[in-house]
This record gives structure tokens, sequence and C-alpha cells, in this order.
């Protein structure tokens, strides 16, 4: 209802508008057309819906904006369906304009953690609804990326996950983040049933991404490739889930950096020049204490019926900014002290833009100040649990305000935050000393107090640390937990990891660990990194679960609820999924000397030559002393002797 | 080698080695002596040199500025540690978590196996804090430490305060890439063994620990630090770690490059650095340092709560804080900007710290002297060995003149064997009384005479020492009965040669404790025989077995420090020095007791039986 509402206001906006400006854009009634669908699409709260219809002058306002702006930008022309300009001076517009088939939507939300750091989640979503796998080649891209588009067709990719991370997640401070992600590259990749040559498609994938992203993706191969049975499931549409079709790789040592954000930002339609995109400044968000941005594309279902799919690329950059070496004295953040930027405009191609804040530990503003402040406010839950968020729409010309930008501040008021218990996290380690064995310690703390969860855990390692499976041991609360599943597929030298999947149980608060011995392998000379002494990589475990809410968790709670609503706690919220992955580990193996190959070689050399040859004829053979020899005229007198058959002197 | 495949050649070689062969031994001793003396005059040491790259120029800026508050935040740790009578741990938990840290503690518990009472404690029971600062943008694996132990007494508390300083001032800088770990340990040791083995997760020593929430992956370097002024004259480096282990040599290069950069005086042994090496002073001063070196390095016991560190491979130092009755004073700004400049440095790591030496000794801090340099001098002792043994070897196989029988031959190395063996199972049995008696009857002494638990264990352990020397040659002579001409010769031949191997080996490990006793035991073994006067030889053997060795030590040591003692003091100081030597072996796993207790005493034992063979 409320959208409906909402919906005929926007439709006489939009002929008023055109009956009065006969020139038009079509971009511009793209973005309208993707705004009706969003507002038809999404429920909205009734104080939203008010706040809506209370704002149309504005709107209004912004459509003379729009408008204006596009005919200012109308020589550059840059998206490449936009019909030539006789073609949009016609009398009726609306219902001819054909809808197209793809549309774009971004959103920034920030969550102030209670640390004093703030967390900003930049996501952008592009939908196309067409067929890559079909024979015909697609060849008309509007919004979504050629690049990858090629990608998805020529390698019949059904799904594509990477994430480039620089840092490591920390749940105890900041709690879960939207999106997970493992320090360094990570790369999941499904393809269609109908690829023959698994290995070979992935190998080539690899390589052309690693153009596309300018990142050592092609130092993917065999040793670093797995195939998990159970941990990483299609994300989209498809029931196929047989995974020969999967493979897994991560680079725990990929550092990213700008050469990975630039490429990263050209799949934006509007590229860094519009929209949120244009926040993302180098220098400001690799001076942070985190930062991973993602590529996920997976096809997913157009409408409710599910009778169309589309693709959808779905891009996100996750970026954590610290509260004490940002050098100021006040804890405030505001977008021009996180990006050196401020907002002036959305994306004109977006057909939603939006920015979220995090204010459901701050109902009544104790916690924080927000300005300017907005009266728009949405519920999502998230991460199982149901989260209020301050809207600003940046397709309404008021959010910006007088001075014609958007300038969020963030104002703390009380001070430092205790650490959090968050339900499900998970830290990993190298036990022992020395460089020949060693021990990884996986320790997965689930801190519910009273129910307890499975969890997947996934661990993937490099075949030079020889893993002693039989001293596998879990054990959660002091007694021996045993895993219901068990996947474990055990390294060849050189050419594959060690895969070990897991099912494990973890009982209500307590800690599960799960340790298994490993001996270092040597490695042949020309297997040392340029840097052997800094230690070799080892990726992130990964533990997958569905975690139960902490919404139906407080079950005590009637407050607000009424009774007859809480006595079963609802489905949907009842658990959600958790990604978690712990840090990478760094190992030591046995390095020889390598800036001494000279004396090696000359000692090695020496000893072989002097000391064992020598040495091994000295004690082998037996000397005797030798007959002095007879003098000349002594021979000659034997030699005659023999001849005349007499013994010799 | 062709020499030797020349029977007439070898003939006449071997002839001259045996001839010659006590001037040989003689000149090799004097010669092994000569050369270690020589390793501290400076025209024959080299000067220390950065190594590793990454830390070469000096490019870091130092910008600490708070010293003045990192005191009076050590005034603020005096004031909560006096009010606690311990560690103040909820403080110190909020006072971390304030400068940004995320802030763990681990409780440790210990029983020692006897009463310390150097340090009055027994039943050890602790908890260290540790916060890590979290680089940013990096992915935990690798980790820095900055430790500083919470003394007893008003000792130390600007260390914790300027621990704390500095965490406030790296919480807000941006370029680190390696977590840091700041540390505050309790019962200085044995705080840090449990911290280090809940780090690791290894148990060597049976210490009860709680497990550690945070870890910040391999740790790369770690220094600890010991400040107990407000302001300092000078900065010593402490080296020497557990079993003799030293840190790479970089670290102290770096500690030396930052001094001289920063303008602060440093030490060594606590000996400044003179410029006369040309002068008998000069000369006898790099003496001493590098004798209180050996010193140090042959107890094996870590000399610092750096010296734990070593075992798992990280490379850390202590630096101390000395305030003496010099004029020129450096203050706490200064000094943290030092330890800022080598965190930065240490931070610029790629690698672990590998290029550089590991094996050395430092006559001065500027002077180094390498593995190279000083095995010559051991090889020159060990090389005493295998010539005796040479000899023993060439007596032992040239026939006797009169018989040449088949039948003599096996008569006289038939009871060769079993008085071979005999001498060798008792005094080893020995040895293990040695070293499982004292912990073993502590009780039953202190129950039968009125002394210590302490006092208990040295003095059985003396008496153990004592009544070996009895034992053996008795035993043997009831076993085997008369003991023949041959029978000592096989005796020593052996006993020479198992000398030369537990040598060899243990300079090999730790050169300063090989060495020394090499100087003492090289000579018995080359000279004893059964046929030497028996009561002068007697006493020469006792005052260079190895209890003795460390006797004198004491008093060196005490002598090099410029500290001497009276006899009477001495005593007690070497009864303290032996229990806490056993004590170091329990707690921390030191390895110079088992050594001696099992493995040097036994030998010395085979000496002894040799001068009474009958």
């Amino acid at each position: 209802m409320a959208a409906y509402r909402c919906y005929y206001p926007a439709v006489l906006l939009i002929l008023c508008s055109f009956s009065v400006f006969v020139v038009a854009d079509t971009e511009d009634a793209t973005l309208i057309n993707g705004q009706d669908v969003t507002a038809l699409n999404s429920p909205q709260t009734a104080s939203k819906t008010a706040a809506q219809t209370a704002e149309q002058p504005a709107v209004e306002e912004r459509q003379w904006e729009a408008t204006a702006s596009a005919a200012a930008a109308d020589d550059q022309d840059r998206t490449p369906d936009t019909p030539a300009p006789g073609a949009e001076v016609q009398p009726v517009v609306p219902p001819v304009l054909p809808e197209p088939k793809d549309s774009f939507q971004e959103e920034l939300v920030f969550r102030p953690l209670h640390s004093g750091d703030i967390y900003a989640s930049f996501q952008f979503r592009t939908l196309w609804e067409t067929d890559f796998m079909r024979g015909n080649k697609v060849s008309h891209y509007r919004l979504f990326p050629k690049s990858l588009g090629q990608v998805i067709s020529k390698f019949s990719v059904r799904e594509l996950h990477i994430s480039f991370t620089q840092g490591y997640w920390r749940t105890m401070q900041w709690g879960q983040p939207f999106l997970p992600s493992p320090p360094g590259a990570e790369l999941w990749v499904w393809f269609q049933d109908s690829v023959t040559d698994v290995d070979g498609t992935w190998k080539e994938l690899t390589n052309v991404l690693s153009g596309i992203f300018c990142a050592s993706l092609n130092f993917i191969d065999s040793t670093n490739t797995v195939e998990p049975s159970a941990s990483f499931k299609p994300l989209g549409i498809g029931n196929e889930t047989d995974p020969r079709f999967l493979r897994y790789a991560t680079l725990p040592r990929e550092i990213v950096c700008t050469e990975n954000l630039t490429p990263w930002k050209k799949l934006l339609p509007c590229g860094s020049k519009a929209g949120l995109a244009v926040l993302l400044k180098s220098e400001k968000l690799f001076h942070s204490s985190f930062h991973s941005q993602t590529v996920h594309i997976r096809p997913v279902c157009q409408d409710w019926q599910c009778k169309t799919t589309s693709w959808e690329l779905r891009q996100t950059l996750n970026v954590v900014f610290d509260l004490h070496t940002s050098g100021q004295s006040k804890r405030e953040w505001s977008l021009f002290k996180m990006f050196s930027r401020t907002l002036t405009e959305a994306c004109p191609l977006a057909s939603s833009s939006k920015i979220y804040i995090d204010i459901t530990d701050n109902p009544q503003g104790e916690q924080f100040e927000l300005t300017p402040a907005t009266t728009l406010l949405s519920q999502a839950v998230v991460l199982g649990d149901r989260r209020t968020f301050s809207v600003y729409d940046l397709t309404q010309q008021a959010t910006f305000g007088n001075t014609r930008s958007l300038n969020l501040l963030i104002r703390w008021k009380s001070s430092e935050g205790d650490m959090l218990r968050p339900l499900l996290h998970a830290e990993r380690y190298v036990a022992g000393y020395g460089l020949q064995t060693g021990e990884i310690h996986t320790l997965m703390y689930n801190n519910h107090p009273y129910r307890s969860f499975p969890v997947l855990l996934l661990d993937s390692v490099p075949w030079y640390l020889r893993l002693y499976i039989h001293t596998l041991t879990v054990t959660s609360k002091g007694k021996d937990n045993n895993p219901s599943f068990i996947h474990y597929q055990p390294s060849k030298d050189r050419v594959r990891p060690h895969l070990l999947e897991m099912l494990v149980q973890l009982p209500p608060n307590s800690v599960t660990e799960v340790t298994v011995q490993f001996e270092r392998a040597l490695l042949k000379w020309t297997e040392y990194t340029p840097d052997p002494n800094h230690g070799f990589y080892v990726g992130s475990s990964v533990i997958s679960s569905l975690v139960p809410s902490i919404v139906a968790m407080d079950t005590n709670s009637t407050r607000e609820r009424p009774l007859f609503s809480s006595f079963f706690p609802c489905k949907e919220e009842s658990s959600y999924f958790v990604r978690v992955y712990t840090e990478p580990l760094l190992v030591n193996l046995p390095t020889p000397d390598f800036s001494m190959p000279y004396n090696v070689i000359c000692l090695t050399c020496t000893v072989v030559a002097v000391g064992y040859g020598s040495l091994y004829n000295l004690l082998t053979r037996s000397f005797q002393i030798e007959e002095p020899s007879p003098g000349l005229a002594k021979r000659i007198a034997n030699v005659i002797r023999k001849m005349r058959g007499v013994p010799p002197l | 080698m062709g020499l030797l495949s020349d029977p007439n050649r070898r003939r006449a070689l071997i002839s001259l080695l045996t001839r010659l062969n006590a001037p040989i031994c003689v000149v090799c001793y004097m010669a092994g002596v000569a050369w270690f003396m020589g390793l501290a005059f400076e025209p024959f040491t080299l000067r220390t040199y950065m190594s590793e790259n990454a830390m070469g120029s000096t490019m870091v800026e130092e910008r600490f500025p708070a010293g003045e508050r990192a005191l009076a935040t050590g005034r603020e740790f005096a004031a909560h540690k006096k009010k606690a009578g311990g560690m103040p741990v909820d403080w110190l938990v909020r006072t971390m978590q304030a400068r940004g840290l995320e802030v763990f503690t681990q409780s440790f518990s210990r029983t020692l196996p006897f009463p310390d009472e150097n340090k009055e404690r027994y039943m050890v029971r602790g908890t260290n804090v540790y916060g890590i600062l979290r680089a940013p943008r990096a992915p935990r694996t690798e980790a820095l430490v900055l430790s500083a132990p919470c003394s007893p007494g008003d000792s130390n508390n600007q260390a914790v305060g300027l621990l704390l300083g500095l965490a406030h001032y790296f919480r807000n800088q941006i370029y680190w890439a390696k977590d840091i770990i700041f540390l505050v340990n309790e019962h200085d040791l044995i705080g840090m063994q449990a911290w280090l083995e809940g780090y690791h997760h290894t148990n060597t020593t049976g210490m009860d620990w709680s497990p550690l929430q945070g870890r910040g992956g391999s740790i790369q370097a770690a220094l600890s630090l010991e400040l107990s002024s407000d302001v300092v004259t000078s900065l010593d480096v402490v080296l020497e770690g557990l079993n003799g282990q030293l840190p790479n040599l970089d670290l102290t290069n770096l500690f030396y490059a930052f001094c001289q950069k920063i303008g602060v005086l440093c030490t060594i042994q606590g000996k400044l650095q003179r410029n006369d090496w040309d002068s008998v002073s000069g000369y006898s001063h790099s003496v001493q340092t590098m004798m209180l070196m050996v010193m140090k390095q042959a107890s094996g016991r870590p000399w610092g709560d750096h010296g734990l560190f070593l075992r798992y491979h990280i490379e850390a130092a202590t630096i101390k804080g000395i305030n003496s009755f010099r004029q020129y004073k450096t203050d706490t700004t200064t000094i943290g900007r030092l330890l800022e400049g080598m965190y930065r440095k240490l931070n610029n790591l790629l690698e672990r710290l590998h290029q550089s030496y590991f094996f050395y000794l430092m006559p001065s801090l500027s002077h180094f002297v390498s593995i190279g340099y000083y095995m010559p001098a051991f090889g020159l002792l060990a090389v005493i060995l295998l010539l005796r043994a040479l000899d023993l070897w060439v007596q032992l196989s040239t026939p006797p003149p009169r018989t040449e029988d088949g039948v003599d031959d096996i008569e006289q190395s038939s009871p060769g064997v079993l008085s071979v063996l005999t001498p060798l199972v008792i005094s080893h049995l020995t040895g293990v009384a040695l070293y499982m008696l004292p912990i073993r009857f502590q009780e039953m002494a202190v129950e039968h005479f009125p002394v210590s638990e302490t006092e208990a264990v040295v003095l059985t352990a003396i008496a153990v020492y004592t009544a070996g020397l009895a034992l053996p040659h008795n035993t043997h002579r009831l076993v085997s009965g008369e003991g023949t001409e041959q029978g000592w010769k096989v005796l020593k031949l052996v006993a020479v040669l198992y000398l030369a191997v537990l040598l060899g080996c243990t300079a090999l490990i730790n050169f300063s404790l090989g060495f020394i006793l090499a100087i003492t035991l090289v000579p018995v073994a080359a000279f004893i025989t059964p046929h030497v006067p028996k009561l002068l030889s007697a006493f020469i053997l006792v005052v260079l077995s190895p209890a003795f060795t460390l006797l004198f030590s004491v008093f060196l040591y005490q002598e090099l420090l410029e500290m001497p003692i009276s006899f009477q003091e001495g005593w007690v100081l070497y009864l303290s020095v032996i229990s806490q030597g056993i004590l170091d072996h329990f707690l921390y796993g030191s390895l110079v007791y088992p050594l001696v207790a099992l493995l040097v005493y036994p030998c010395w034992l085979l000496f002894w039986n040799i001068l009474f063979w009958k």
C-alpha cells in the first residue's frame, strides 16, 4: 500500500516534468524508472513514506537539477545505448520508454564501533537480465563491465567470488563483518557443469583475472587449489553442488594496494567520477586498519517466481578507520575526515543510492550524535540481529542541504567500550619450537550461553608442512569431540595441498581446540622464495556455520512484542550464516644459508676430495714396505742366470 | 695424506709425535691460552657492522616526546603496586586498554623444587599482563615484543612507565607492519617462562599456566627493559641467554648504532668502551670485558628476561639503565626515542634477523670476535687430547718386546675390556647419583640435620661429589682384581677420547663453557698416570676438578666485576651459585648442571681412577 502511495505522486511528477521539459534525457528517465522499481519492491515503513511525501518539493527540485545536468552532459554520451537525440523529442514519453534490463544500486553502510573506530562498507550491485551461456555472444554492454562479462561467457563461470584483503578482521573488537574475507587474496569459482576440463579452465581463468585485477592470482596453481566438498556452496540459484566444478584458492601473502583498487573502481558504471565511488581515494583508504575489496558474480532470480534469472555483480569495499592513528584528539568522524571528500551527488546511473548508519546501539543518541540529522529509519536483520539504520537517500536533493554537499558527522559522546563477545570466533597459531616439527592449533569459541551448533572447518595446508593426520585431535571442555564428518585429502609433494574438512559440533559456552602435528619439509633449493627467512604462509582456515541468532536468543523479552508472537522463535531469524576466517600462519622452514654458496661449495669439495678420498684410502688399503729395487748389474746377472736355468740371486 | 700412506714416513711422523709428545702438548696449551688472550687485542678483532640491509642506513626519525609523562605513569604504577602488594593487574589492564591496546592476562603458578633463598620464593603464583598493538592492515603473522618485569620493591617502575608511554605513542602511529606486544611479567624469569610457554603452547618445565587468549603470530624480535631511575648515565645491553645462546649480532649492532646516533653512553658488561687499545690498561680493560662475557655465557643461565626468548629462535636482548655518579645524564625521553628508533628498524625487517653472527664474543661494543677467530683457541687445547690419545694408541699397539705369542695378547686384552667398562659404569652411576640425589633427599636431609632445604640440596650435592672420589677405584678393584699396565692405558685412551668428544660438543654449543672446562681438564687428562707422585697429583687433580673450577670462576667473576670478596663470602656465594644452577635447570631447562653431573664429572672420575690404579 505504502509503495503505491509513493508511486502515484512520482508518476504524476514525471508526467508533469516531462510535459514541461520536452527535451529529456534517457539517462534521467532510466533513473526515475529505476527509482520506481525500488519503490515498488522495497517495503517501506509508514514513517518513511510520510517523510517522502513531505519531501515532495525537494524531489521536484532534484528533477530540475538532474535534467539540467543531463542536458549539459549530453555531449559526452558515455552510455552506449543512449538513443539518438532526435528520438528523444517525443510528445508522449513515459509509456514508450523501453525498460532496460540492467540496473545499478549503490549504498554505503557505516557502523560506529565500540572501540571508537568506524566501519564503512560500500556495496555496489549491478543486475543484468541476460544469458551469457547461450550460443549468441553477448556483445552489447551497458552497466555490466565487459571484461567480466567476457570472462563469464568464455570460461563458463557459474559463480565467481574474489576478495582482496589487507589486514585481519578483529572479530573481538569489531563484531562480525557484513562480508568476511581472509587476509590476502581469495578466489572461489563454480563452473557450469558443461565444462569438461575444469583444471585447465581454472588455470586460464586465474591468469585472466590476474590481468584484470593487477594481482598475483596467476600464482594460483594446483599446489594451492582445493575442491572443498561442503564449505563453499553456491550462493546464487542452482542446485548443482558437485565439488568437481568448484575451485577454491587463497594467496595469504598477497598485498593489496592502489594497483588493485584502480581496476576494481573501473568496473563501476560511474567509475570514480560520481556517486559514492567519489569517496574511494586510495591515500585515505589505505590509511586504515582494515581494507577489503571484493567482487561477487552470481545468477539470481529476477522476480518472485524466479521465471527469469539475471546476473548479479556485487562489488563491495570494506574499510575500518582507526581512531588512534588518525591523529585526532576528538572522537568524531566525518566523511571528509575519513575520505577527504564530501558527497555532492548520486551516481546518475544508479537506481538507488543510499547511506545507512547503524544506530541500533544509539536509539536516544546517548552514544554518538549524528549530523545532519535524518528522520528516515530502516530496520533490517543483519547477521541474526535486528538493526536500525538511519538512511540518507542521495537521489533526493534535500539530503545535500543548502551547501550542496553532504558531510556526515558522527560525534561520540561516551568513551571506550569493552571487548565484544561474538557468538562465534576463532583463532589459530603454530605451537612448538625448533625447525623440525610443530603443531597447528585451531581454537573455535562458541560463546552462546546455552545452544550448541555445528561448524564446518576447512583447512588447506601447503604440502611442505607434512601433516601427521593420526595426531588430529578435537577437544572441547577437556573431552574428545568426535567430528561427525571428516573429509581429508592428503597432499602430494609439489602437486597438491592437504585438504581437511570437518563438521564439528561446538558445545555451548566452550572452546573447541583442533590440533594436528606436522613436520617441516626440506625444500629443494630452487623452491625457496627470495626471502626464505621470512617464513612461509599457510592460508586461513575457514569456519562456516549456522549460528543461532541473537534475536532468537532473548526468549524472555516480552517488551514491545505481543505475547502471541514471542513463544516460538521465528524461523527466519532463528539462525544465520556466518563465515569466520582465522589468521594465516607464518611458518619457518629449515633454511640453508644462501649467502654462502661459495663457502659451502669450497668446503664440500675440500672435504670430499682431500678428507674423504685419502682417509678412505688409508683405512681400506694395507701397506707393506717395498723391497729396494736391485741394481742394474744385479738385474743383468739375474737375466743371464734365468737363461741358464739357475735360480736368481 | 700422502705422508700417511707411505709407511716409512708414517712411522717417522708417529715416532716424532710420540717422542716429542709432551713438549708439543705444552706448546699447544700455551698457544691456546695465548690465542684466547689475544682475542681481546683490538687489532685482532673485527669492527661490528650492520649486515641486515633492511636496518642499514639510519632512515627513521625518532619523535617520542612523552618521557615525563612516562615517568608519571611509572610513579602511578609504583603506587598501585604498593597498594596491591604485587602486580597491579586491574590497573595495568585498564591503563593498557585506555591506550588502545588489546589486553589479555595470563596467570601461572609454579612450585620450585626447593626454596630459592636468593629471591625468597618457593610457591610462585602470578599474573602476566600483556597488551597487543595491532598493526593496521597486517594479518597478525608477525610480532615484536617489548617487556618489562614487574619487580618487587621500588625497582623497575620507570621501565613499566616507559613501556606504557611507548605503547601510547606507538598506538598513534600508522607505520607499523608487525604487531607489537607490550608485556609486563611478574616474577621476572618465571613469569617470562610461563608467557613464552603459553605463547608457543609447549611445556618443557612442568609449569602451570593458563592458555593465552591473544597472539600476534611469530615473534621476530624482543627487547626487555630494566630501568630503575628517572635519569640514567648509560645503557647496558645484556646478551647472554639460556645455555649460552646469544642473539644475532645485528640486534647488538642496532642498539649500538642508535646509541651513537642519539648520543647515549652505552656499555656491555657494564664496561664503557675505551679508545686506548694500545696501552696495557686498555688491553686489560677489553680482556676484562671479554672474560666477563665468557663467564656469563659459560654459566648457561639467562642473564636477563630476554634469555628465555632465544630458545624459540627469537632474537632478544635486555637493555638496562645504569645510573652512576657521572655528570652527564640521559632523560627518559631520550631512552624512549632510542627504543622507538630500534622498534621502527625492527618493524622494517623483511626477514628474521639471520644475516649476522650468532656465535661471537665481544671485547667491546664496537668490536667482536667471530667463531672463526675463537675456535682455534679451543682447537689447540683439544688437539692435546688427540695427541695424548695417539701416543697411548701407539704404546698399546706396539707389542711388548719380550713375548710375541697370541696367548699373552689375549690375556692382556681381556681384563682390559672389563677394567675399562667397570670404572666407566661406576663413575656414570655416581654422576647419576649427583644429578638425582640432591633433590630427592632434601626432605630427609632437612629432617635429620639442622639445615634449610636449599642448604640441604647444596650440601647433598657436595657430599655426593666428595663420596664419588672414594667410590670408583675401590669398587672396581673388587670386581676386576688387580689392574694391569695395559689396563690403565686402555682406560686412559677411552677417557681421553671421551673428554675430547665431550668438550668438542660443548664448545660447539657453548664455547665459553667448553673452553673453561678444557683449560682445567686438559692438563689433568694429559699428565695423569698411576706412576706420578700420588699425593701431589691427587691434590692437583682435585683442584682442577669441575667443582673447584666453579669455585675459581666465582672468585674470578667477582674480581672481574671489580668487587673482590673474602673467602668466607666467596664460599657463601659458591653455595648459592650451586643452588641457582640446580634451580636454573629445573625452572628454565638450563643444561649446565646435568652436563656437569652426568658427563663431565664422571669423565673426571675416570682420571681419578687412573691415578689410583694398582
